[in-house]
């Protein structure tokens, strides 16, 4: 298999800025297929702007974003489409509608998608299929977003990203605000899901924990650009002062004697 | 996904039937092949099938359940399955589904008239445990305001003054034209009645009495209801999701003090203005519509408005403004207090809100006729 077939995600030249702030200079990004790629960063080093540039939602000054070989700021709308459909998205905080329940909510991208050809009855059962993989009890899926705590609303924010089997999974500080046992069971529940269901997932996280758990490769962003990619012992020799600081600081090597 | 759809072989006769399944099974074609496995499974006397996952290239969560769920369709029509696994890195996805398989919910319970009534009585509780509520919140912004107007220092001007301007004088240009066409309107219709009669002239009567006593006041209350009591509601509302309000708790900032009081004070202060800018226009647009409709000069107009009316129709219309005000501004605060943690139900308290308030408005215009026309004023 050829290097550009791997890539599900590449990321070429990119260049983000809001006015005069300039996020991004000359970024290179690839994410191979099946695989878990962390990024990390200090705060501010636009990690959160950097998915939700590859997921469409910022538009950047220039460079390429191409996804399952999709130029996706330069192709059509409907091939766009397609490759949107193939990709799933957790937000920080979930982002689950508040007005509709939990089911009603995974069941949303569903019924979106009409020329599935799927009926009210198989909609149900495959949304409940989604939680009950997302790890939520049954009882949970009649419940409105606002009477969930922070770990079962990303649970149902997961379960719908899942809804319409995705290939890529992008998630956004998936442990953030969870307790550390909570954050512990996110992060076997993604590394879980991520091998059963052969995904490729793209995650920013702070969290080491999850890091050393279920990354396979990790991307370090620093002025403006990737600094480093490769596994945690690759990351562990880089010469870089913020690398080192990260990698090696108390709590990494806290989380390094644990994995 | 670059595979082929799945297509399915049936194979054998009599009571055993073998499925091949080829090709991916996955959501885009997932319609197709349940069909397809349904119609190979339809045949009378089927007592055994197999599925032959054994070809299988693609797998998703979606093909994965639509095997399970049809594996145990068949099972509870008593006809045996056996699975023939697809290939080793298809596997754990089968499993994994077919262990987190949910069970069909139960049935929703049945609506008898037990459950009606208890629906009903739980909303009669509700309804009256918020009206007390309400007055409960009343009575706290009453004795803030009281506490602010023993020690002024306490009281937030530049909060109340932005308050009075959003609420008061940028509802002027809104308040004004209301009460001008209401005038129009009142001169209009009531001259065709009073021309029928010969009594033109009484039309300065309808216009001054019922602007003055009624509708001024009224009208600008609604309006104001509908401008100012949604906002707080909102504004409050916003709030209390983004956890402000839990914020100014945990410093020690009184949410009542800081939030509510100065809205409640600046209606307050600034709806008995409105009104009273109501009634003036209402009699300007009266004044225009009557010289322009029944021939009514300005002259004979103000000589007649000063000769019949009384000063009272005022006074009575003026002094229910304050507690229109008050009626507004609370229960604009109060809904936006009750906001629970969703976007929606800051719009279900806006609306309730608007609803409340200026239904309480004229319940409470309705009182005030009853208690005025026992005291005969």
């Amino acid at each position: 298999m050829s290097g550009a077939a791997q890539n599900i995600i590449e990321v070429r030249g990119l260049r983000t800025q809001f006015g005069a702030q300039v996020v991004h200079d000359g970024l290179d990004l690839d994410v191979r297929r099946g695989e878990v790629l962390g990024v990390v960063g200090g705060s501010g080093t636009g990690k959160s702007v950097l998915l939700r540039t590859i997921i469409g939602l910022n538009r950047p000054a220039a460079g390429s974003v191409r996804v399952l070989g999709v130029d996706m700021l330069r192709a059509p709308r409907a091939e766009r489409a397609r490759v949107e459909r193939s990709w799933g998205v957790l937000f920080q905080n979930g982002a689950l509608f508040s007005s509709l329940t939990v089911q009603q909510n995974v069941e949303a991208p569903l019924r979106e998608a009409r020329d599935l050809g799927l009926d009210d009855a198989d909609i149900a059962e495959l949304a409940r299929l989604r939680i009950a993989m997302a790890g939520l009890a049954p009882g949970a899926a009649a419940k409105m977003p606002a009477e969930l705590s922070g770990g079962m609303r990303k649970r149902a924010g997961l379960a719908r990203a899942l809804a319409l089997d995705p290939q890529i999974l992008f998630l956004d500080e998936p442990t953030a605000g969870l307790d550390p046992i909570g954050a512990a069971a996110f992060d076997q529940l993604i590394g879980r899901l991520q091998r059963a269901l052969g995904l490729t997932v793209f995650m920013v996280t702070h969290d080491l924990d999850s890091l050393n758990a279920v990354c396979d490769r990790i991307a370090v962003l620093a002025e403006r650009r990737v600094l480093a990619v490769g596994t945690m012992e690759e990351m562990l020799a880089v010469d870089h002062p913020w690398v080192r600081e990260y990698f090696h600081g108390p709590r990494a090597r806290a989380a390094l004697r644990a994995g | 996904m670059d595979e082929a759809q799945a297509t399915i072989l049936c194979e054998g006769d009599g009571s055993g039937a073998r499925l091949r399944v080829r090709g991916a099974l996955t959501l885009p074609g997932l319609a197709a092949a349940r069909a397809e496995l349904r119609r190979a499974c339809a045949r009378p006397g089927l007592r055994v099938v197999e599925f032959d996952l054994g070809a299988l290239e693609g797998l998703d969560t979606a093909g994965a359940w639509l095997i399970a769920s049809e594996r145990a369709r068949l099972e509870r029509a008593g006809v045996t399955t056996r699975l023939a696994p697809p290939p080793a890195r298809l596997r754990e996805l089968l499993e994994a589904v077919t262990a987190a398989m949910p069970e069909a919910p139960p049935p929703p319970p049945r609506q008898g008239l037990a459950q009606r009534l208890a629906a009903l009585g739980r909303g009669v509780e509700s309804g009256a445990l918020g009206a007390l509520d309400a007055l409960a919140f009343l009575g706290l912004t009453l004795a803030r305001l009281g506490g602010a107007l023993l020690r002024p220092r306490r009281l937030r001007m530049a909060a109340l003054f932005s308050h009075m301007q959003q609420a008061g004088l940028n509802a002027l240009p809104i308040v004004t034209l209301m009460g001008f066409l209401i005038g129009v309107v009142l001169a209009f219709q009531g001259a065709t009645q009073l021309r029928r009669f010969g009594a033109e002239v009484f039309v300065v009567d309808l216009i001054a009495i019922s602007a003055l006593r009624e509708l001024g006041a009224l009208l600008t209350a609604i309006i104001v209801a509908g401008r100012s009591g949604s906002a707080f509601t909102a504004a409050i509302g916003s709030m209390k999701v983004n956890e402000e309000i839990d914020a100014m708790r945990a410093l020690s900032l009184d949410p009542i003090e800081t939030l509510a009081l100065p809205r409640a004070l600046a209606l307050l202060l600034t709806l008995p203005v409105l009104s009273f800018l109501a009634m003036i226009a209402a009699l300007a647009g009266g004044l225009l519509m009557s010289w322009i409709e029944l021939g009514v000069s300005p002259g004979m107009f103000l000589e007649r408005l000063h000769a019949q009316t009384d000063v009272k129709h005022f006074l009575v219309g003026i002094s229910k403004a304050p507690v229109f005000a008050l009626i507004i501004g609370v229960v604009g605060c109060h809904q936006g207090f009750l906001v629970g943690g969703s976007a929606e139900s800051v719009g279900r308290r806006t609306t309730a809100s608007v609803v409340i308030a200026i239904f309480s408005v004229i319940v409470a215009d309705a009182l005030f006729s009853v208690f005025f026309a026992e005291l005969g004023i």
